[in-house]
Order: structure tokens, then sequence, then C-alpha cells
């Protein structure tokens, strides 16, 4: 903490308390629980509280050393819950800054008991309140008792009464059959014909309808509300979705605040948030979200989260105000008017932020990495990550965010390749494109009130849109960027548009002059000082002083708010923008253990990131922090006022590591390995070529423009093959081919996605061992490393295997020529700074498979288990100040540590939950153990797995995997659990002497069926391996793999992954599992 | 539209930006409010009498301007009969607005009520002018036609806005004597609301003599002590027993008809946000705003006290008489626009009213 004279003010404060984390990230719940986490643990820190933390996420920053006095890399479950509450004896506990897995866990632990048992205080909102809110019936009730409107809705069994139920609610109604999953039968109805055709359909799924009033289309507007043990309130923010009712608010491009609400709807809602939360008894925060009659002033309360959530992550953000502090001081007892305003330092917290600047959220999407999910979105989360754009308008705002998405576009308007087949089923049924569809829709001549009538959106948003639109349309109309008018030209930067879409619209670049066309534009622009200013977020619209360092730049200015101290004692660090499939806690500590260590060292802290969900954005870890575009334009932007002694490009992922390059180029001095050097690793030419020159081996590979030149080369190499294109993180568009079709139906795709690049094609080393090394090099000389295994075999995308660190099954010849590789790689690209590298290792042949000259996504996992911080050691040497040479080593490790992957799944329905070499985990957890069953069981359990007590059905694949499993599967048996097996494993198992009832497949008609099986959950283990590498597995193993998704028993596809899962709990059980903090290793 | 137009303030400072509304000059005290919501109720407040608004929130004119309702002889939706502003400073204006009540736009109604508007300006730089330097005079100019600084705290604001005739509003039980300085519609809603008839009277009305319940000394623009007829009669009816309720500017009368002192705030609190504390509780509450005076707690006579205070800058916020029923607030219970938190002070005015009428 900065604020050092803080003085606690409060008596008979707990003198210990535990928090619960929200383990790995997932959709639903991500990077802002680990915001919220860290700010409680800040809060009970300066009260002199000793702080014991659950959390398996180790890639967080509140599970780094010096922000919880003890860290338990454990599940968060009840068991391990009071495990550690046993061990540790807090006084109180905190549930709410953990998202719902920590709340779903306390409610658990308040149920059974456990806290008055160890007579431990629930801080904050009581219990009974989170219970109450999250049972839809109780909650409805106790809302009805104050007149609050809910949603009304009658269940009836027959169209008679159903038609009884419309004439009292009115139409529109929505008709859903009771008890099925995934909105079987229900639909829409607007009349009386509409309604028993509807209803009958329905009775057709089920017994039970459910007729309920229709609030489609309405508008969707959340308040953040706080309360204290005062009863005193406020509302931090509220938020409006661009996306009328229907879209989840995860899904919705969200504004702050709202934009087309009057003072009467604005303050009604208000005033009932106030009331819900007083009624519920919050103490604390509590989200309320709303539905609003496009039409007149009539509500619906649709939800109320009695925690800190990610809307509140983005209700922090987007005003400054950090809810999730405050929030933790007010679960200890104090009055929202006894604590201050952390941004003023002068004003109490007792206020409502007043924002001078419009917020724009909009959510970040990769449904491209999934096989078989539907690109549309609506009710369900889908949504990996978000982005927060700060604007004067709503225009500028819009479009800096559509490019912090990171998907190529740039900005509303002026993007390639978007050919929509037909709009109108586009902007009637969204998908991840729909903003984008609208642009379309435009440029087809659609009006305002069209897409309205189709997409419900407020045609205020349409019509800032179309003007967008309408700027782009004026800007094509000229050729030369001197005969742009002026005022034109301002006009544009105003409302958003970069220099690339001017470069666009006017000097029509294509690929290949764009980035020299942009900069053309820039030069004219400050020829003619077109220029952005830097402006304060200080909560309160300048009506007081405040010292604030949370900045954003726009052209709706006319001076800026800070002075630059221009000194070259500043040191930018770029942050990782979205959170995506590839990238995400893991570079957000990263970039805020470099900002740690850039202050350590002297220098003062600058950060340009844009995600609402990272500790990275938050006000007390940087000297300064423009939430603002990781775009060339705008970094160059702050670089040019900032004047500072350089930038570190390597901690925040493949954003910033993009940027080196041009960066570079512009005169802009990059702290650490140089540029050509970064480019020398990520272009696979030169990384070959100089592979080659060092005489390392790698899979052999060929960059092939044509059909014909591939089938020569896969003759020479032999299927299966890896086809994909260069310069990506996580592998988009990779693909493993087994087959001629295959490869040519794939190359299809994978040229579509990269025309730039030509595709790459490689040899695919089966059943290879994968090892990769996280290290730190300075000048060329590689000072430290961490060497891990995974437990997959190659052709597991790396951030989707299990890693195991130290690795346990290595000959330690691999290491030792593993290590020897890795020092001639950083000697020959002069790496200084963080590096990862990753091998095939097959009998002591060691193949590179590639090389990022930055921070890995294991970082924080090797730093945390080897306890050196890898990332404190780069930014010194990249910085130039002393170090010590870690002397630690992987032989000296006691423990160790497993890395395993979290998967999203259920949440995305219909997709195919097999893993392959594209990325498709969302998240990750690391637990460290006495032993390696130890620790993988306890990463196993935190993923979400849980150890079978009844049967196991088993699918084993291929005839390697079906012998890799032959021992674990006799383990279960003699444990005593049922073993099922589909037709052709259950013959090779009892050919083993392995006792078997054999599950007949989805499709056949008989019994047991692998479906009922999952269905009735008589098995609680479901073991699916695919039987080869390819897309197209058969029918019945993907309703296996799905069913056991969707009925919520777990599921492993992999083989070595599930041996290592069985043998680990059969021979440690859960009770035995070591319960130690991160310090007891 | 499109036209230039400029503001200038009387240090000099000139900021360029563009004419919507009406495209003439005007000249007024130039004050900034923080609100980020009800431009229609905030442009017909009569306690914005003389001034050059500054938005700070940049996007105004998003939901348009309601159609013109009239309930009880009083506009819905809108704070009195006409636009009060001089001017308005913004940062971005909404040309076109979406909204089911609206039926003109921001930029229609300015035009129709002669009131000039100017987008386009570094709001928050302006507003840092203020705050550092204190609110000034200030005017709009449009194509190039200057006018003269105008100061209209040196005119009697309160007897341009107050009411010429007595209105009556409502049929309740209790008697409302209501000295009208400048009101807010809502208040006169709030009280009838509330089993109340209204008896609205000039400003320089002597009330002193009349029956009623209950007196209520409204909010208004300018210098408090440029209402000497108000303060003459307030300071007669405090000797007697008679429930009193005063807002704002009431606040401010009712302090110096009891012999306190009124002051000038260096930029004045003008918000949705303001935060006010019940003296002696732990009871905090989110308050309206829109004052440029205040009264001096230190000033405050031997029988009253202070009732709440700003928890941002310690400034009186209303103060109660030690043991008749007489209480004032220097913010708006009665919002629009603005949080309606405090709105349980008209319930415990009128409280007090049916207790002493028994």
């Amino acid at each position: 903490m900065k604020n050092s004279t803080y003085k606690s003010t409060l008596k008979n404060l707990p003198k210990k308390v535990l928090i619960l984390g929200s383990g790995a990230l997932k959709i639903g719940e991500a990077g802002e629980f680990d915001y919220s986490g860290s700010q409680a643990l800040k809060a009970l820190k300066e009260e002199g509280i000793k702080t014991v933390l659950i959390n398996p996420n180790i890639a967080t920053v509140q599970t780094s050393e010096d922000i919880a006095d003890k860290v338990y890399f454990l599940p968060v479950t009840p068991h391990f819950v009071e495990e550690v509450i046993k061990k540790e004896k807090p006084e109180g506990i905190l549930l709410a800054f953990g998202g719902q897995t920590a709340l779903n866990c306390g409610v658990e632990l308040y149920q059974t008991g456990i806290f008055d048992k160890y007579k431990i205080e629930v801080l904050g909102t009581p219990v009974q309140t989170i219970m109450d809110t999250e049972d839809r019936e109780v909650f409805a009730n106790i809302l009805r008792e104050i007149d609050v409107k809910t949603p009304q809705s009658i269940a009836v069994t027959n169209i008679e009464d159903a038609r009884k139920a419309a004439g009292k609610l009115g139409y529109p109604l929505i008709i859903r059959a009771a008890f099925t999953l995934g909105g079987q039968g229900s639909g829409f109805c607007n009349n009386d014909d509409e309604l028993e055709k509807t209803a009958a359909n329905a009775l057709s799924f089920s017994n039970q309808i459910i007729v309920e009033e229709s609030i489609k289309g309405w508008k969707e507007v959340e308040y953040e509300v706080v309360r204290d043990k005062y009863d005193n309130c406020i509302t931090v923010c509220n938020m409006e979705n661009f996306d009328p009712l229907g879209i989840h608010t995860g899904e919705s491009i969200v504004i702050a605040p709202s934009q087309t609400l009057t003072n009467s709807e604005y303050h009604k809602l208000r005033a009932l948030a106030i009331k819900i939360i007083r009624r519920l008894g919050v103490v604390g925060e509590c989200n309320v979200q709303y539905a609003l009659d496009p039409y007149s002033e009539d509500y619906r309360v649709i939800e109320v989260n009695a925690r800190l959530s990610r809307s509140s992550a983005l209700a922090s953000k987007a005003t400054g105000y950090p809810l999730a502090f405050v929030a933790a001081k007010l679960g200890l007892g104090y009055g929202l008017h006894q604590i201050k305003n952390s941004v003023t330092k002068t004003t109490p917290a007792f206020f409502e932020p007043a924002l001078d600047y419009v917020v724009c959220k909009i959510p970040r999407w990769d449904l491209n990495k999934f096989n078989g999910v539907s690109k549309e979105i609506g009710s369900s989360m889908k949504s990996v990550g978000e982005v927060m754009a700060i604007g004067k308008n709503f225009e500028e705002a819009i479009q800096k965010g559509l490019r912090m998405i990171g998907q190529g576009m740039h900005g509303f308007v002026g993007n390639r390749d978007l050919d929509f087949a037909d709009v109108e089923k586009e902007l009637t049924n969204p998908t991840d494109m729909r903003i984008f569809s609208i642009a379309n829709a435009f440029n087809e001549g659609y009006t305002v009130e069209q897409i309205y009538e189709l997409t419900k959106i407020d045609r205020w948003f349409l019509e800032k849109l179309k003007n967008i639109f309408d700027i782009h349309t004026k800007l094509i109309s000229f050729n030369k960027i001197e005969n742009l008018h002026t005022e034109l030209l301002k006009e544009a930067k105003i409302r958003g548009f970069s220099d690339f879409q001017i470069a666009r619209f006017v000097l029509k670049s294509d690929e290949n002059d764009i980035s020299e066309s942009l900069l053309k534009v820039r030069k004219y622009r400050k020829s003619k000082n077109i220029l952005p200013f830097v402006k304060q977020i200080d909560t309160l619209a300048a009506e007081y002083p405040a010292q604030t360092n949370y900045l954003y730049l726009t052209y709706s200015g006319t001076e800026h708010d800070v002075e630059f101290a221009n000194d070259g004692k500043s040191v930018v660090v770029l942050g990782s923008g979205a959170y995506r499939i590839g990238s995400s806690v893991e570079f957000d500590w990263c970039t805020v253990n470099a900002l740690n260590t850039v202050n350590k060292s002297g220098y003062r802290s600058i950060v340009i990131n844009y995600n609402p969900e990272t500790v990275s954005t938050d006000y007390d870890v940087c000297d300064l922090l423009y939430f603002d575009e990781l775009t060339l334009e705008r970094v160059l932007d702050i670089i040019e006022l900032e004047n500072p002694k350089g930038v570190i490009v390597s901690v925040g992922g493949q954003i910033p590591n993009n940027l080196s390059v041009r960066l570079h180029t512009q005169g802009i001095k990059i702290l650490g390995t140089s540029p050509e050097n970064i480019d020398g690793a990520e272009n696979r030419q030169k990384f070959s070529a100089m592979l080659d020159r060092l005489n390392i081996d790698q899979p052999r590979w060929k960059e092939l423009t044509s059909i014909e030149d591939i089938n020569v080369f896969v003759e020479e190499v032999g299927f299966p093959v890896l086809v994909r294109p260069s310069y990506v993180l996580s592998g988009a568009a990779m693909n493993v081919v087994s087959n001629k079709s295959e490869l040519e139906h794939f190359l299809l795709m994978a040229a579509k996605v990269s025309k730039q690049y030509p595709v790459v094609v490689s040899e695919f080393i089966e059943n290879a061992k994968e090892i990769e090394i996280d290290a730190v090099s300075d000048k060329g000389k590689m000072i430290t490393y961490a060497l891990s295994e995974h437990i997959e075999f190659a052709g597991v995308h790396s951030g989707d295997a299990t890693m195991v660190f130290p690795p346990q099954k290595l000959y330690f010849e691999t290491i030792r020529r593993i290590k020897k590789i890795g020092k001639q790689i950083a000697q020959a690209l002069q790496i200084s700074g963080p590096f990862n590298m990753q091998f095939l290792a097959k009998d002591n042949d060691i193949k590179v498979i590639e090389c990022n000259v930055r921070a890995s996504r294991s970082m924080p996992f090797v730093s945390k288990v080897l306890k050196t911080n890898l990332i404190e050691l780069a930014t010194k040497v990249m910085l130039e100040v002393d170090y010590e040479i870690p002397q630690k080593s992987i032989f000296d490790l006691d423990h160790i540590g497993i890395k395993a992957s979290q998967f999203s799944f259920s949440r995305l329905a219909k997709a195919d939950p097999v893993l392959g070499v594209d990325m498709s985990s969302t998240g990750e957890v690391g637990c460290i153990g006495d032993s390696y069953y130890d620790a993988i069981l306890k990463a196993m359990l935190s993923v979400g797995y849980k150890i079978p007590k009844k049967g196991v059905l088993l699918s084993t694949g291929p005839v390697r995997s079906k012998m890799e499993l032959i021992n674990s599967s006799r383990m279960m048996q003699e444990k005593g659990l049922e073993l099922y097996a589909t037709p052709g494993t259950a013959n090779f198992l009892r050919e083993n002497n392995i006792e078997v009832k054999t599950a007949y497949w989805p499709d056949e008609n008989k019994t047991p069926n692998c479906l009922e099986l999952i269905k009735n959950k008589i098995v609680d283990f479901v073991v699916n391996i695919p039987k080869n590498l390819s897309e197209g597995e058969l029918n019945n193993d993907y309703t296996i793999r799905r069913s056991a998704i969707d009925f919520n028993v777990p599921l492993i596809t992999n083989a070595r992954l599930a041996s290592a899962f069985i043998y680990s709990f059969i021979k440690i059980d859960i009770n035995e599992l070591s319960i130690k903090s991160s310090d007891e290793y | 539209m499109n036209k230039t137009a400029k503001l200038v303030l009387e240090d000099g400072t000139i900021l360029k930006g563009k004419s919507f509304g009406y495209a003439g000059s005007s000249a007024g005290e130039v004050v900034f409010n923080t609100a980020m919501t009800g431009y229609p109720e905030s442009l017909t407040d009569p306690s914005y009498k003389g001034q050059i608004l500054v938005a700070t929130y940049p996007l105004i004119g998003n939901y348009g301007i309601p159609k013109k309702k009239t309930e009880d002889k009083l506009l819905t939706d809108f704070e009195s009969d006409k636009i009060q502003i001089s001017g308005l400073v913004i940062s971005d204006y909404s040309y076109e607005y979406s909204h089911w009540n609206a039926n003109e736009s921001l930029d229609n109604w300015l035009k129709t009520n002669k009131i000039p508007g100017i987008y386009a300006i570094d709001t928050r730089a302006l507003t840092k002018i203020l705050r550092e330097k204190g609110t000034m005079l200030g005017k709009i100019i449009v194509n190039e036609q200057d006018t003269d600084f105008y100061d209209p705290n040196k005119d009697n604001l309160v007897a341009q806005v107050s009411t010429k005739e007595i209105i009556t509003y409502g049929t309740g039980k209790n008697k409302i004597m209501l000295v009208d300085c400048g009101v807010k519609n809502n208040i006169i809603r709030e009280l009838t609301a509330r089993n109340s008839t209204v008896i609205r009277v000039p400003w320089d009305y002597d009330f002193t003599k009349e029956e009623y319940d209950g007196l209520f000394i409204t909010n208004g623009p300018g210098d408090p002590v440029k209402c000497e007829a108000t303060i003459n009669n307030l300071s007669k009816v405090i000797e007697k027993d008679t429930p009193i309720f005063g807002i704002c500017l009431g606040n401010q009368l009712m302090a110096l008809a009891s012999g306190a002192k009124s002051y000038k705030l260096k930029y004045g609190h003008r918000s949705h946000n303001q935060p006010v504390l019940l003296c002696n509780t732990n009871k905090a509450y989110i308050s309206s705003q829109n004052h440029g005076f205040a009264i001096d707690n230190d000033t405050l006579s031997e029988d009253w006290q202070p009732l709440f205070v700003n928890l941002n800058d310690d400034t009186n916020e209303g103060m109660k008489h030690k043991t008749k029923p007489f209480f004032s607030t220097q913010f708006h219970p009665e919002a629009t626009g603005g949080p309606t938190d405090t709105m349980f002070l008209f319930d415990d005015f009128i409280e007090m009213v049916e207790k002493n009428k028994k």
C-alpha cells in the first residue's frame, strides 16, 4: 500500500481472517475475482489483520507473496476449507470476493454448521441473505413483500389453464416446458393462436409448462449498490446494456453510465436498488439487474447478486471507486462515511461517483476455438474476456473498444473480410459479430428504424453508430490526406477513428502499405495540431482536486489534466489486453510484478492496459495508469508525452510483443531483448534457419503455398502432420490432420484465416513428451531456468496440458540437453529478459517446437513453486539494475507443483469437449504437494473433478491408450468401483482379466446404454479417449463426451491424464492430502 | 447547425465551441453541475436564474425533452414553466434523441426559449478553472455578436422568478403557506401528495397574519441577503410555534432571520452526489444540491443547531430549532433531478404540522 500512514480506527477487529478465492478462470467467473480478492486482502492488511487465502489459481496476483499472509493452493471446497480452518483458526471469513465458487462453498459450510463449530464470524453480508438471493422463489417473495416487481409467471398443465394464465398476465408471453434442458419446447407468443400452438408443443416435452410474461426487448440496466452496517446506502454506478434483454449481460456491450434513461427512470431504479439492499440486509456490495420497458417506466427486477461480481469490477474501473476495497472495510464494521475516498484522499467513500466521460465494455469471444459450438449469443454466457474503453463520447468509446477486443478489427467501420450472407438474419439472431453486422446493414442501406425493428437496440445507440458510418462515408470521398478538411479530420478523431481507419478510407491503403500510410496520417494530423489530450478519472468530475493517476486519452479536449515529468525516469509496461483463450490472468501477474520491480528499482511505473478484470489496472499498483489502447498509435501518443526511459513489451503476452518491431522502427527504446531478435524468434523462417545454424533439431516443416507442394512434403514426412499459420499465440486455426481428405478440407479454412502468411506444415511426432523451460537471460547468458514436463503427450496444446514441475519422469540426459539448447538459443538471440521454449522429447531425441522471447503462461506457476520470481529477475535485467543470480535449482525442491487446466465446456453448448493442438481451456490452477499424487489430486479436484464413488464409464480409444489404462482400470476395480465399458474396450479389459460390464453405444437400442449410465448418474466418472487426433470423431463418442459435460459428470479425454488422476485417487485418500500453506514448502 | 460560438470568462479565458439552441449571445454567472441526468429539470430550476450552466457530463440531449403535460396546474417532468438558465455549456450534444416520453430535441427547446447553447467545449478544463478561481461571470458569444458581462447577484433574482399572484394547489387537510422564492414544482408536488393544500404566495407577501398549519420557504436563486422582505416576515413567525420547513435558499433565509450569517462559496455545490450527515448520528444521505451561498455554522444563534453537515467540506447542510418545530436543509430533498434519499423530510414536516394542529 502506498498509503503507509493509515491508522485503523475500529476496535474489536478480528485478528485473523480467511478469504476464499474463485479458483481457476472459467467462463462467467474470471479475472474480476483476482481484482476483488486482492483489494479485500489489501484492505484487511491495512487494518493489521492477518489474512489467509485459499485459492488454487496460482497465476493470480492475490496468491503472490506480500498480499495475503498465508496462501493455500487448495480447492475451494468445503473439505479443504474446513481443514484450513482447523489449522489456521481464523476468527472471521469473507465469502463475497471469490465469485460463485466461494459463495457456494460458504453456503455449504454454513449449512453444515462449520462456522458455528469453529466460532467463525462471516464478515459482511449474512449467509442467510446470500441464500435468499440464490433461491428464485424465496427471492421473488421477498421482493413482493416490499412491492418490487419481478417477472410474473404461472405454472399450468393444460392448454385451457395456459389461456387463463395468458388472460391474467397479458401478451407477449413466453412459454417454457418445465424440467427440460436447453430451452426445449419454449417459445414466444403474441396472441391466443400462437399461445395454443406453443403451449401444445411445450406440453409434448413436459407435462407442466410455465406461462411467463415476456420482457424480451426491454432495456437491461444494472446498479451497483453498497450498504454499511448503519444502513447507509449508495449506488456507485449504473450501467445500461446496448443489447436489450435476451442477451446475457456478460455477452452484451455495456455502457456506463446509462445513456437513454431520464432522471426519473434513473432515480426510480436507483431508489428501488436501495430499497432491495436494505430489505436483504447486505453489508458490502450487491448488484441489481433490471429490465426496463422501453415505452414506459415499468420495470422488473431480474437478478440480485449479493457479492462482488463481474459488473462490480467493471463499475469499479468505470468510476475509479474501489468497490471491493470498500466492501471489505464495510465487512469489518466501518460506515461508508468513516472511510476515505482513496482517489481524493480528502472526501469520504460515502458519495456517488460523477463521471465526465462514458465507458463501454465489450465482450471477447473465442468461439472459433471450439468444434460444434453455436456462434449465436443469447441468455447464457460464452465470452471469455472483456475490454473497457473510455471516451468523451459514445462513438469514441465504442470504436476504441472494438479495436481493443484484439480480433483484427479497427473500429466500427474499416474492417475487411466481413461478409454476412444474410444481414437481416444476423441482426435478428445475434452472433458474436452482431455489432459488425450493423455496420454492414448501414452499408446495405438499412435505416436506423429498420435496424431497430430487427434488433431492438435503442435508437440512440444506433444513431451514434450511424454517425460513425456517415463520417466514414465522408472520408472515403477523399483520396489525399492533404485534401481532407481539418474540421473533418478532427471530427473523425473525436469520434474515435484511428489513423489506421483514416489511412484505409482516404489513402485506400491495403495490407502492403497500410503500416506506412497510417504513419503518414499521423504525421499530417500532428502537423495540423490534431492531438489527443490526457484526462484523469477522479470519481467526481473535477469538482474537487484529486491526486489520481488513472488516465485516458481523448480528442474531445483542449488541455491535459496532468503535467509530464519528461525526465526519463519512468518505464512504460504494456499490459495484456483482453483475456482470451491463451492469454489471461498469468500475464496480468507478470505485468504487476514488472511494475513492482520498476518501482522498487527507483523508476516510476507507467502501465497501459484496458482490461477491467485486471489488477494491473488498479489505482495502487503503478504510478500512472493509462487505461487505453495497445495500438501503435496510442502507445506512441503516450510515449511521446511521457518520454520514458523505455518500454517493456515482454510481460503482457503477444499483444505487446507484436508491437515491439513497429515501436522500435519509430525510434522507441525497447527494454530487454532487441526487437530484431524478438522477430528472430517469432518469424518461423528466421528461427528455423537459426536452429539449423546451431545444429539444433526441429520437427521437419515447410512454409507452402500450394496443395501440390504440400502433398509432396507430406509424402516425405508422412501423416499425421500439423498445419498452422505463423505468428499466433494459442494456435488459432492450427490442426493435426491424419489423411489427405482432412488435409484438403482444413487447408481451405486455414488459408482463409491467414492470407498474409503462407501455410506452415510440420511433421507431427506421436507419443513424444513435451517439455518446457521458462527462463531469464541477461545479454545472451541464461541466468536461471525452470524446466517442466507435460503429463499428456505432445499433441495437446501446451495451454491445455497438465504440467509437472519439477519434472518427475525425465532422463537426466534429456534435462541436460534441453538446458544446453536453452543456453545456445539465449545466446544466439542475445536474450535479455524472460523467455519460454517448448521441446519434444522421444528417446532422448530433443526437438525444439518454439521459442517465445517474452513471459509465458507458466511464469507465475514456476515462479511460485520455485519461489524465485522470474519476472522480477527479468525486469531487473531489462532495467539493467543489480540482481542476484538465483542459486536454487529444480533439484533442490522437496515438493512438486502441478498445473492443471480448467475447461468451460458446460457453458459452450454443443462444443466437443476434446483436447487438441488448439487451446480450449479458459483457466488453470497450480497446486503444490509433498508427492506427485498429493499434488495431482489437489490440482484435479481444484478444476472440478470429483473422486468417483460409484461407477466409471470407459471408452479408451486406440490400442495404445487401452494399454495405458489397464493398470488404472484394474486398480479401480479392486477399489470396488463398478466398471462399465463400450463393447471394444470391455472386450479388451476382459482379455486382461478385468471385470467389466458392457455399456452399449448411445445409438444402440440396448441396456445398459452409455447415455442412461450418465444421465442417471450410475457412473460418476467418464473416460473417453478419441480414436484419432483429427476432427470428425464418431458421433457416438461425441455424444458420450457431450452428455458427460451436460449432466455434470467428470470427463477425461486423454489417456495419460486419466491414468495419472486414477492413480492419484487410488494411491492417496482425500483425507491424507497435505494441508500446507505455500510458505511451508 | 454548427455555427461557431465561444464562451468568454471575465478573467479573459476564451473557449471556442459550436452553437446549438438559440443562435444569440447571452451573459450571466458561469457555474458547473456534475449531474449525469436531469437536464430538463435543471434547466427549468429557478435557482439557476441568471446563470450559464456548465454540464460536466459530456453527453447531453440523449433523451430529448418530455411532452408538456399539466397536473394540478404544474408541468410534469419540469421544475417550472420555462427554461431559467441563461445559457448551456456542454461537451457533446446528441442531435438525435431517443425516448418514449420525448417530443422535441433539446436544441429545439432552447431555440423556442431563446437560450443559447454551446457544445464541443472541454467542460472538464472549464470546470477546473471555475473550481480553482471560483465562480465567475461569463458570456456565450454567437456569431461574434458581443454582449456585456452581467452579474445576476446584483439583481433581486428572487423577485424575477417568484409568482406574482397567489395560487392554490391540492385539496389536502393541511394548509401549507409556501413562500415562493423560485420554487421547484416538485416541492409543491411532494407537499400536495402528503394531504396538503399549498398556498403559493410571492416572496415578499406578508403571510405573518395569515392562518396556516405549516410554513414552507422554498429554494431560489442568488444572494439570500437580497430577500429582505422574506427575512423580515420570517423573523416575526419564528417567534411563534407553527412548523416551518425551508429548503436551500429557504435554509439561508431562516438562518438570516434568526441572526446567522451567510457567505458565498467559492464555486458552490451543484450536483446529485453530495454526501450529507445527520449531525451526531451515523446516518448519511446522498443529496441533490444547487447553491452558491451557504450558512456559517459558527454564527447560528443559541436557539438553533446544525441539522446536517456536508461530508465533503463540512459546510452547513441544514439546521433546526432546539425547541420549536422549525428545520431546514441546504440540499434538495425533493430531488428532481437527483437522488430521492431524503424525501422522508417531507413526511417529517407534515408529521410536525399534524402534531402541532392537535
